[in-house]
């Protein structure tokens, strides 16, 4: 993603007018309500994090903008137009790496696949598949299936392939839930490296409070049962991030009190 | 080793059989030593017969195995992935399916007549309905997840087909279609011995019936071997397509 995503032509925007905008969303799963008027916007190249308790229909609302879901009231818009089926600019990285990559192709097939949905030549996959498996450090693994692979090569296959699609969008579902610690923090470093290059708009879901705010430019705290915005945190955090000198920022600190004492406030007396 | 181990127990219950034939000189039109089966059954290779019947018999349920199970998979990948349609037409399956393709041999005859037709259409019903629902059942079962994916990924349907759901589900039907190719053979046979002037099953049915026990017996011996050389040549196969890729995703025996 050489800066493609940037330059391809896109209607006229205004700078700073939002490029995402959730507009009075309600969903039901038949009688359950599960999401009650939400609305808030993310602005071009923004870094966006979900968070709230299990209920509180994160991994919904991402799915709508990705276009698997329809809400029952309500629009989401992207660029101005309501999303109502998966958008070409628009790429999701599913929670479960297991199931997200096709066990019969290896990864350098799997990232292949993106290029093929995308009408790539198959001459011009070969290089292709290269440069992005160097991007993700999988640069000696392609001939290998995903069962070979360990959950964070895994993960990384699937950032390959999001990044094959050339996305404007990256729409993320606990990407790192399952992975320990050491993986889950070179992999937050690499997500921020890559996205920084492309400018990339991310909207990325996560239970994890202080994953949220490493990563975000802004915080986005949802009440559970039904799911409503309750908060919306800005993280006046230095770029790029650091592993040990952000997480030990007064403003961190200061952050992860606020949102936990929040959080835990939701959990004890959710309105 | 194994061989041997294995071989065993058949060849001391042969020798038993042929002692107890010898030594109550039994001279019947109903039984024969191992000795005469053997030699029989040299003579029925020698000749020939043997092998042209067995054509016969293979092409009738081929071609039936074909024709059913390639209309199945079909209509399976489209029950499977169109769940209205599936609502649909499930109760006429489940009329339909239960219904012995032994007892279509007079229907059959009756429209079709004698000969290669008939049989191959028995054969078809018969290998269609595992096929089907193997097939349903495994595309029903494909993760939600990769659906998903194609969906994101905007494939179309011959794409999503061919990249997603037949990969996903092919070692499934794998097993589907080996256990429809032991249907066919059952079907082919039985519908030769039932009615049919055709292949192997008609040649044991003309030997029982000159009382022949010794080729009768040659005979049956050689139908159980052709079944057995069948899913070994596919169980081999099995392994080869879907080593090690596939070992993570057959669930299904």
């Amino acid at each position: 993603m050489t800066g493609n995503a940037a330059t391809t032509a896109q209607p006229a925007r205004s700078v700073g007018a939002p490029l995402i905008e959730f507009r009075g969303i309600s969903h039901h799963f038949g009688s359950r309500e599960i999401i009650r008027d939400v609305n808030f916007s993310i602005r071009e190249s923004e870094f966006v994090c979900l968070i709230g308790p299990s209920g509180c229909g994160k991994t919904t609302l991402l799915r709508m903008l990705g276009g698997l879901l329809t809400p029952t009231a309500g629009q989401v818009l992207f660029g101005g137009k309501p999303v109502t089926a998966p958008e070409k600019e628009i790429s999701f990285m599913f929670q479960d790496y297991s199931k997200a990559l096709l066990p019969w192709r290896t990864a350098g097939g799997n990232v292949s696949l993106a290029l093929e949905a995308n009408g790539v030549p198959a001459a011009q996959r070969g290089p292709r598949i290269a440069e992005l498996l160097k991007k993700v450090n999988l640069a000696n693994h392609a001939d290998h299936f995903p069962a070979q692979l360990s959950g964070g090569m895994q993960q990384r296959v699937q950032i390959a392939r999001c990044l094959a699609q050339e996305p404007s969008v990256l729409l993320m579902d606990e990407p790192f839930g399952a992975l320990d610690a050491m993986t889950r923090q070179s992999l937050q470093d690499e997500i921020l490296k890559l996205i920084a290059v492309s400018r990339t708009t991310v909207l990325f879901v996560t239970h994890d409070l202080e994953e949220a705010i490493y990563l975000g430019d802004r915080v986005v705290a949802l009440y559970p049962n039904p799911g409503r915005v309750a908060q919306v945190f800005d993280v006046k955090l230095p770029s790029p991030r650091d592993q040990l000198t952000t997480r030990e920022h007064p403003e961190f600190l200061r952050l992860r009190r606020e949102i936990f004492d929040f959080v835990r406030e939701v959990e004890h007396e959710a309105p | 080793m194994k061989l041997l181990k294995a071989s065993l127990l058949p060849a001391f219950l042969l020798v038993i059989w042929e002692i107890a034939m010898r030594a109550n000189n039994v001279q019947s039109d109903s039984l024969a030593a191992p000795s005469q089966v053997a030699i029989a059954f040299w003579n029925a290779l020698f000749d020939g017969t043997i092998f042209s019947r067995t054509a016969e018999t293979l092409r009738a349920a081929m071609l039936g195995l074909a024709l059913g199970g390639g209309s199945a998979l079909i209509l399976s990948i489209f029950l499977g992935l169109v769940p209205p349609a599936a609502r649909l037409a499930q109760f006429s399956i489940e009329v339909l399916r239960p219904v012995p393709a032994v007892a279509l041999i007079p229907v059959a005859i009756l429209t079709l007549g004698f000969g290669y037709g008939m049989e191959i259409a028995l054969v078809a019903f018969a290998t269609f309905w595992p096929i089907l629902i193997y097939g349903m059942a495994a595309i029903v079962n494909i993760d939600q997840q990769l659906l998903d994916l194609a969906r994101v990924l905007r494939l179309g349907a011959y794409a999503r087909v061919t990249k997603i759901v037949l990969p996903a589900t092919l070692p499934r039907y794998f097993v589907a279609f080996r256990l429809s190719m032991a249907v066919s053979l059952i079907i082919a046979v039985t519908v030769e011995i039932a009615a049919n002037p055709l292949g192997i099953g008609y040649e044991l049915m003309q030997a029982s019936q000159s009382l022949h026990p010794a080729l009768t017996f040659a005979l049956v011996i050689w139908v159980g071997f052709i079944g057995f050389l069948l899913n070994s040549v596919l169980l081999f196969a099995q392994q080869r397509l879907f080593g090690p890729a596939g070992a993570t995703m057959v669930a299904a025996p």
